[in-house]
């Protein structure tokens, strides 16, 4: 086992100018001056205990965060495999996999690992994204060590009993349906099919379909498990209350015999071709109070270039309360209870979208006012605007280290796309270098209105003629049975 | 000037834990003072990460509306952003987020509650905006604020009621649960011709009557100087004039006496069934019972209901069930939706069975000990996050609102968990979710496909 230690984030000092105001401490208890805002104080930087990172006899890497606020520890196990890596036809093998783990695992069954977990106080959760899955444990740290062998059961010797699939797969094809009513989850599904088609992965939902859950086998899901879920293909990552001295020799008891089979080999799914002509799609869900809208095409990969100025562009275009999109259609329009836009980053190109639920009589009304900001974010932003989004990102940022869940989270982040070690120390200072000219190149680049794909979900009989008054490209109706795929 | 100032100091919360179970008490050091105005202030230090949290409650719900403004409490919370004397529309939000800040607010029965969560740096700014908007909020009110808001509102209402589904059922139990009159009788997002007929005058009659300091209750909590951080809350909020007092809500008693059953038809696909009893209010007797009863049947793969319906019968889809704990009486509320091809009738039939069963011979000791275990590790989960809606600052002050004006109620809380056993969860189920005084209440798709 070797140890090696490094800053997550050393104590740089954030130089962030607000307005121009830099002081320090008020003089004391004074008569309120509201004539302006009071000064800021010096932005204080986040001092993080340091990733200690060691690896397990058989090479599984483990990276750990103490934080002794509260005896708590969290411990994710991330296995780099996920939606993203279900084989053509099998769309939905990956997370049917993950949500399988904890039906049965070691010698107990689906019952005893529940019934055990919570007689521990722990939290088990098994899950996966398009591109990873992960087993990841909550527990008092007290029970730390009652709770690591159940998850090492788990997370490395599932049993993937049949009766336990089948329900699993009727669970599944039941949420499947009740989509149907749903305006709110049919529209991320019809949204990624008119953007990716049918045969590329993200044009499909995580879970897959209805034809290839009812294929699945239990052997399907073995075989996936054991081809991807590899101590060379993994990685724990622990935070919370807990020491590396306390923390080694449990982990090696309970993950240390997990042997990897050979050599993962994974391939990236190919960018999906952009679009290039704009269209609209209205699913058709009558007597529907508000129209659900999403417009957006393919988006970028987590490793673009481009990621700092891309999160200062959506900050400003739709990422937070006071963006464009949410001024606009919410505050000065009212038409909505809040509108957003973001960049779906993966290994691969993900969508970009921007959307909001509307009211039906104002849908049309909506969408020219979304169209309107999409295509005004590439003329040049104000210095004001620029500095408020980036001071949002950079100062906002230690808040996002409180709890061991966070701490995890952003490890994970790290580990999933092998970000470079000085990721989080850099981030400030990297969002504080975008500037106006980038971002309005990124705009440029990344948003294109007149290619993108618009999908709405609402009373088409109320909404439609509206919709094609707008001119905004060719119109295509369908039914909420043909939405889903 | 008068000065009152209570300091309260405790323990700090780094608790290492026993080899064998948690059991060394939860406590949350916090300073304690009120202003002359009446504004109770609660501070508590948390220097883990640079954020501090500004966390206020007033003590006005929707069950201090009136008749014909229904929702009004909350259509107030919505104004409480949109700017005051000497902060224009929309510099609440742009100040904040230029400062690293995030903010937001919610309104239920019984309270409104703000929360800013910021840099340390940035405590004086979050302090200044809130303490303008306490004092001065009707000096740039206007009518077109309030239309501006109750279009936006009317959307939440659309978005989560009318265009979710089973969304009109939690408007249609309130109703049937609370007799007419009584304050929870009605929705908290309120009706929407009381939306509506909401008016300027309305909330000038509203902010004066509500949310005077007296009725409120301010947390700072996080990486504070606790010296510096009471100076700087007297200096803004100092000077805010005292409110007359307000009349505790009274609410005419509320018993179900009888089966109160009705079916509604959605834009759904599986029919759900919906069981509601009123039940003891907030931290009375029978309320921590019920939260474990809660558990007993309907959490986790082993909880009865849940196994027997979900993971045997596999007639429904998902179970829930929990205590709504709140002021003035609570209600347990266990939901079921059906499989297709299975009906509300038949989860009905189960459920009462599972029901009949725990009144009879108590749970086994493991269920409950479960149930305890759960609750446990879920208030140190608690400790973790100094803001937000879930986080210390805003549990100090629902402590101080609803235990007595204890702001560290957090091992006493706990307490009434830990102490419970399996015939106490028997006897509350008992005497309080009986088969023949409730709400059932079903919603059956439209049209069957």
């Amino acid at each position: 086992m070797t140890v090696s230690s490094r800053f997550l984030l050393p104590a740089a000092t954030l130089v962030v100018l607000i307005g121009g105001l830099m002081t320090g401490l008020p003089r004391g208890p004074v008569a309120a001056d509201r004539s302006r805002p009071p000064r800021l104080g010096s932005p204080q930087a986040l001092h993080l205990s340091p990733v200690a990172r060691a690896t397990l006899s058989n090479g599984l890497p483990v990276w750990l965060v103490e934080s002794h606020e509260v005896p708590l520890v969290q411990v994710n196990l991330v296995v780099h495999a996920g939606s993203a890596d279900d084989p053509a036809g099998r769309f939905g093998l990956a997370s049917l996999t993950a949500a399988m783990l904890d039906e049965g695992a070691g010698g107990r069954t689906a019952l005893q690992i529940a019934d055990e977990v919570e007689y521990l106080g722990a939290s088990l959760a098994t899950g996966s994204s398009f591109d990873a899955s992960a087993v990841r444990l909550n527990v008092p740290v007290s029970r730390l060590g009652a709770a690591l062998p159940l998850m090492a059961d788990v997370a490395v010797r599932p049993t993937f009993p049949e009766d336990e699939l089948n329900r699993l797969r009727q669970e599944r094809l039941t949420a499947l349906i009740q989509t149907k009513s749903d305006a709110a989850a049919l529209v991320p599904l019809a949204f990624a099919r008119a953007v990716f088609g049918p045969e590329h992965r993200f044009g499909t939902g995580a879970v897959g379909t209805e034809a290839t859950l009812k294929a699945f086998t239990t052997a399907d899901l073995a075989a996936f498990h054991a081809a991807r879920f590899q101590p060379s293909n993994a990685t724990l990552i622990v935070s919370g209350d807990v020491t590396m001295a306390a923390l080694l020799p449990r982990l090696e008891e309970a993950f240390g015999g997990w042997k990897s089979q050979g050599p993962v080999a994974r391939a990236d799914v190919p960018p999906a071709p952009q679009l290039t002509a704009g269209s609209i799609t209205i699913v058709d869900m009558p007597s529907a109070e508000q129209s659900q809208i999403r417009l957006g095409w393919v988006g970028v990969a987590r490793d673009t270039p481009d990621y700092f100025v891309l999160q200062v562009l959506n900050t400003i275009l739709g990422g937070s309360f006071t963006s464009r999109l949410n001024q606009n259609l919410r505050e000065a329009h009212g038409y909505s209870y809040g509108a957003s836009s973001r960049f779906d980053m993966r290994r691969s190109p993900g969508p970009f979208l921007a959307g909001a639920g509307v009211q039906t009589d104002k849908t049309a009304e909506a969408l020219r006012e979304f169209f309107n900001e999409l295509n005004g974010i590439s003329k040049p932003v104000g210095a004001e605007e620029l500095t408020k989004a980036k001071n949002y990102l950079a100062l906002g940022f230690p808040a996002e280290f409180e709890t061991t869940d966070d701490l995890s989270e952003h490890l994970e982040e790290l580990a999933v796309y092998r970000l470079p070690d000085d990721f989080f120390a850099s981030y400030v200072a990297n969002i504080q270098a975008v500037t106006a000219d980038q971002v309005r190149a990124a705009a440029e680049r990344y948003i294109r209105p007149g290619s993108f794909a618009v999908v709405v979900v609402g009373d088409r009989a109320k909404i439609e003629p509206g919709i094609r008054a707008l001119g905004l490209g060719p119109v295509r109706t369908i039914s909420v049975d043909e939405a889903l795929p | 000037m008068r000065r009152r100032t209570a300091l309260i100091l405790l323990v700090l919360t780094a608790v290492s834990l026993g080899a064998q179970a948690p059991d060394r008490p939860i406590h949350v050091a916090y300073r304690q003072f009120t202003l002359a105005n009446g504004l109770n202030v609660i501070l508590h230090r948390d220097s883990s990460v640079p954020v501090v949290a500004v966390n206020v409650w007033y003590h006005v719900g929707s069950a201090n509306e009136r008749p014909g403004r229904t929702g009004f409490a909350h259509l107030f919370e919505h104004l409480m952003f949109e700017g005051s004397k000497h902060v224009k529309e929309g510099e609440f939000d742009t100040l904040l987020e230029a400062a690293g800040g995030d903010n937001n607010g919610s309104t239920t029965n019984d309270r409104t509650n703000y929360v800013i969560d910021v840099p340390a740096n940035a405590l004086e700014l979050a302090l200044y905006l809130e303490s303008d908007r306490m004092g001065y909020l009707l000096d740039t009110m206007s009518p077109q604020r309030v239309d501006g808001q109750r279009d936006v509102v009317k959307n939440e209402r659309r978005q989560s009621y009318e265009n979710q589904p089973y969304g009109m059922a939690s408007i249609e139990i309130d109703k049937m649960l609370w007799p007419e009159g009584h304050p929870y009788n009605w929705p908290v997002i309120g009706y929407m011709e009381d939306l509506t007929a909401a008016s300027y005058d309305d909330v000038v009659r509203f902010f004066k009557q509500y949310y005077a300091p007296g009725n409120a209750s301010l947390v700072v909590a996080g990486d504070i100087d606790l010296v510096r951080t009471q100076a700087l809350v007297q200096k803004w909020f100092g000077e805010i004039p005292a409110g007359p007092p307000v009349p505790p809500v009274t609410a005419p008693p509320a018993e179900l006496t009888s089966v109160r059953r009705k079916t509604l038809t959605d834009r759904v696909q599986l029919p759900r069934l919906y069981l509601a009893w009123i039940t003891p209010k907030i931290f009375a007797p029978g309320d921590a019972a019920l939260d474990v009863a809660s558990s007993v049947l309907a959490g986790g793969k082993n909880s009865r209901i849940y196994k027997r319906l979900v993971y045997d019968e596999q007639i429904a889809q998902d179970v829930s069930a929990y205590q709504a704990s709140a002021a003035l009486g609570s209600s347990f509320q266990i939901v079921a939706t059906a499989r297709p091809g299975h009906t509300a009738d038949e989860l009905q039939k189960a459920i009462d069975e599972e029901i009949a069963r725990l009144k009879q011979a108590p749970p086994d000791a493991r269920e409950v000990q479960r149930a305890i275990n759960q609750m446990e590790a879920s208030f140190y989960r608690r400790l973790e996050r100094v803001g937000g809606f879930y986080g210390k600052a805003n549990q100090l002050n629902q402590y101080y609102m609803s235990a007595n004006g204890n702001p560290d109620f957090f091992a006493q809380d706990l307490g009434r968990y830990t102490s419970l056993t399996a015939s106490d969860v028997q006897a509350a189920i008992a005497r309080w979710l009986p088969s023949d005084a409730r709400v059932e209440l079903v919603v059956e798709p439209e049209t069957n496909r």
